[in-house]
């Protein structure tokens, strides 16, 4: 905003921008949903309940808009700029059936993109079952050793973090938290499942979790993929200093969570020290008088 | 009835296990977890076989302990009560994820900021709200409708020196109007400034002639005198007119003769470079080549010819301004 050019003329347009500018802590990330040229049912479904899933910080855009995000990322970056999102879910199929596209930019710029094609989809709609509230912090599970060991789909996994996390937030409501995403890779496939969650008394303090498939569920396959480099990935994670958390020296806690301090004191003087006071060792009239001068 | 005592206690015990066991999930590696994301990540192989039978039900379970074991953790955290409302305060996330934005820098002072800073000038506060004599108000010191407002007088007074025919407010309005002008060339130059952008000198504004310091006038009649198809070549110089010979910049040429010895260095210099075979690495030209070759990767700029841009680190000429 501090080079703007075009200095904005109203207070509203000022707002806009310094909502818009870069800040040390940062929005949660907006999602848009774009429509491609060509959409089958199943793609306009995973649209739209995507979207209701991410509700608050997303955006499902209207028009269809003919964009190939891994030909030209140019229609998806202006878009971006324009609504102020950093994540997309593009898709279009044609070439490739029911195809997905799920990325994330950083400064406008493309930074990471996935294609992901769909296979036995499951809607919110085809489940008999209770849904859970709009708008709650999701839980993500990730099972399977392939999104540790593989690269891209170590990449991928962050993605979906990213995309599906939600609002970042300090404290949570423990009634609340009712909606669980799994992920499971395993054999080039990832499955993906939507769970709401029941809490049972366990007899302890914590619950016994019990879930219940909810919906959307589909199973994903990688197509193409756009990863940012090294560098410029490094460079988009890096947290201002004043982002940080400050070091809290000299306290720690113990095992049973008591609050443990250090203090450290200058050498105490022994000379100044407070005796019992016997008359024989106090000084004399005479001598005090002789010692004032030479104190301050 | 006679309860043994050690029976009780067995009993108690193993009650308890059970219920613990409710909520227990045994994992051959330790699930990471996340509170801060509520994010659990499951490393453990799977079981294919299973996956491959009963896929819905085994994904479920997997689901399920996954988690039990992130609400394990969470419940772990500090929870408080408010408005009825039971709530874990969460840690910050510790996954690393990419930003949306890059990192604010710090702002830049402009020319004014810094000449403030040397100088010792402080900004001082005024209020916003100024005593108006003349409605007998409190009014804005700026803006709508703003305290001692000069630009509605309806009467002018005409100076003694001045032309009787001027127009004294439309004066007034193009005064304004240039201040504006000159405040916003201003804040442009800082935007400049702050870029790392060259910007050329705001030369000489129209500013009324008695606002104009001796330097400002000094420069205007010396930009005004070389303005001609001679360069001021012929001009007269006047009468108390300082000599002001450096002004603006030259190029330099190496002189057509030279001393024997340095003219001869000079050429040895060439020849030696010439017969030397290492190719010599120009940097700006193969960093030129470099952007060249990004763009006609690139499917927007495809219309240039890749053969020409291999001349380019040869040695051979640089492409005219007009292809690039």
């Amino acid at each position: 905003m501090e080079n703007e050019i075009v200095k904005p003329k109203s207070q509203r347009h000022r707002r806009v921008l310094k909502e818009r500018s870069s800040k040390i802590h940062e929005n949660d990330k907006k999602s848009m949903f774009i429509r491609g040229g060509n959409t089958s049912d199943i793609v306009t479904t995973v649209l739209k309940e995507m979207y209701m899933l991410k509700k608050p910080n997303a955006l499902l855009l209207r028009k269809r808009n003919i964009a190939r995000p891994f030909e030209d990322q140019t229609t998806l970056e202006f878009l971006s700029k324009m609504n102020d999102c950093s994540l997309f879910f593009g898709s279009h199929s044609k070439k490739r059936p029911h195809n997905i596209v799920i990325g994330r930019l950083f400064d406008h710029q493309c930074l990471d993109m996935v294609e992901l094609g769909i296979d036995n989809f499951q809607s919110l709609k085809d489940i008999k079952s209770n849904k859970c509230a709009l708008a709650t912090k999701p839980c993500l599970v990730f099972t399977g050793s392939s999104f540790e060991s593989d690269d891209e789909l170590r990449r991928v996994k962050n993605i979906f973090i990213d995309f599906f996390r939600g609002p970042v937030v300090e404290n949570v409501r423990l009634s609340g938290l009712e909606h669980v995403i799994q992920f499971t890779a395993e054999n080039g496939t990832i499955y993906l499942r939507n769970y709401r969650v029941m809490l049972k008394k366990s007899g302890s303090r914590t619950p016994r979790v019990e879930i219940e498939n909810m919906g959307p569920n589909m199973d994903l396959t990688v197509r193409r993929t756009h990863f940012a480099s090294d560098d410029l990935f490094k460079k988009a994670c890096r947290q201002p200093k004043a982002a940080k958390p400050k070091k809290v020296k000299n306290v720690s806690s113990d095992l049973f969570g008591t609050k443990r301090g250090r203090i450290h004191m200058t050498s105490q003087d022994l000379k100044n020290l407070q005796l019992r006071k016997i008359k024989a060792l106090k000084r004399k009239p005479d001598e005090k008088k002789a010692k004032i001068p030479r104190k301050r | 009835m006679v309860v043994r005592a050690e029976d009780l206690l067995q009993k108690i015990q193993k009650e308890q296990e059970d219920k613990l066991q409710s909520i227990q999930v045994s994992k051959n590696i330790e699930v990471d977890v996340d509170c801060g994301n509520l994010l659990a990540c499951d490393t453990n192989s799977m079981d294919t076989q299973r996956l491959r039978s009963e896929k819905e039900v085994y994904l479920k379970t997997l689901a399920r302990e996954g988690a039990q074991l992130l609400f394990n953790e969470i419940w772990k955290l500090p929870i408080e009560r408010i408005q009825e409302a039971v709530i874990a305060k969460l840690p910050p996330p510790t996954t690393v994820l990419p930003r949306e934005k890059p990192v604010p820098k710090p702002k830049q002072p402009t020319k004014w900021e810094e000449y403030a800073k040397l100088k010792g000038i402080r900004k001082l506060k005024k209020g916003r709200m100024v005593w108006d004599d003349e409605s007998k108000s409190w009014k804005p010191r700026w803006g709508y409708k703003r305290a001692n407002d000069d630009t509605k007088e309806w009467v002018l007074e005409v100076p003694r020196n001045a032309d009787p025919n001027e127009d004294q407010f439309e004066k007034k309005m193009k005064e304004k109007k240039e201040r504006i002008a000159k405040n916003d060339l201003q804040r442009l130059r800082n935007i400049a400034r702050r870029t790392g952008k060259k910007v050329p000198g705001v030369g000489q504004t129209a500013v009324a002639q008695e606002n104009k310091s001796k330097t400002e006038l000094e420069s205007a009649f010396h930009v005004a005198k070389q303005a001609t198809a001679s360069l001021g070549r012929f001009q007269e110089t006047l009468r108390e007119e300082k000599n002001v010979k450096k002004r603006g910049q030259k190029r330099k040429f190496e002189a057509v003769t030279q001393k024997s010895n340095t003219e001869k260095e000079r050429q040895l210099n060439i020849l030696n470079q010439m017969y030397k075979k290492q190719p010599q690495l120009n940097i700006t030209k193969a960093v030129n080549k470099e952007v060249q070759d990004g763009e006609v990767r690139k499917p927007k700029a495809g219309k240039r010819k890749p053969a020409k841009s291999t001349k380019a680190v040869k040695g051979g000429k640089r492409p005219k301004r007009g292809k690039r």
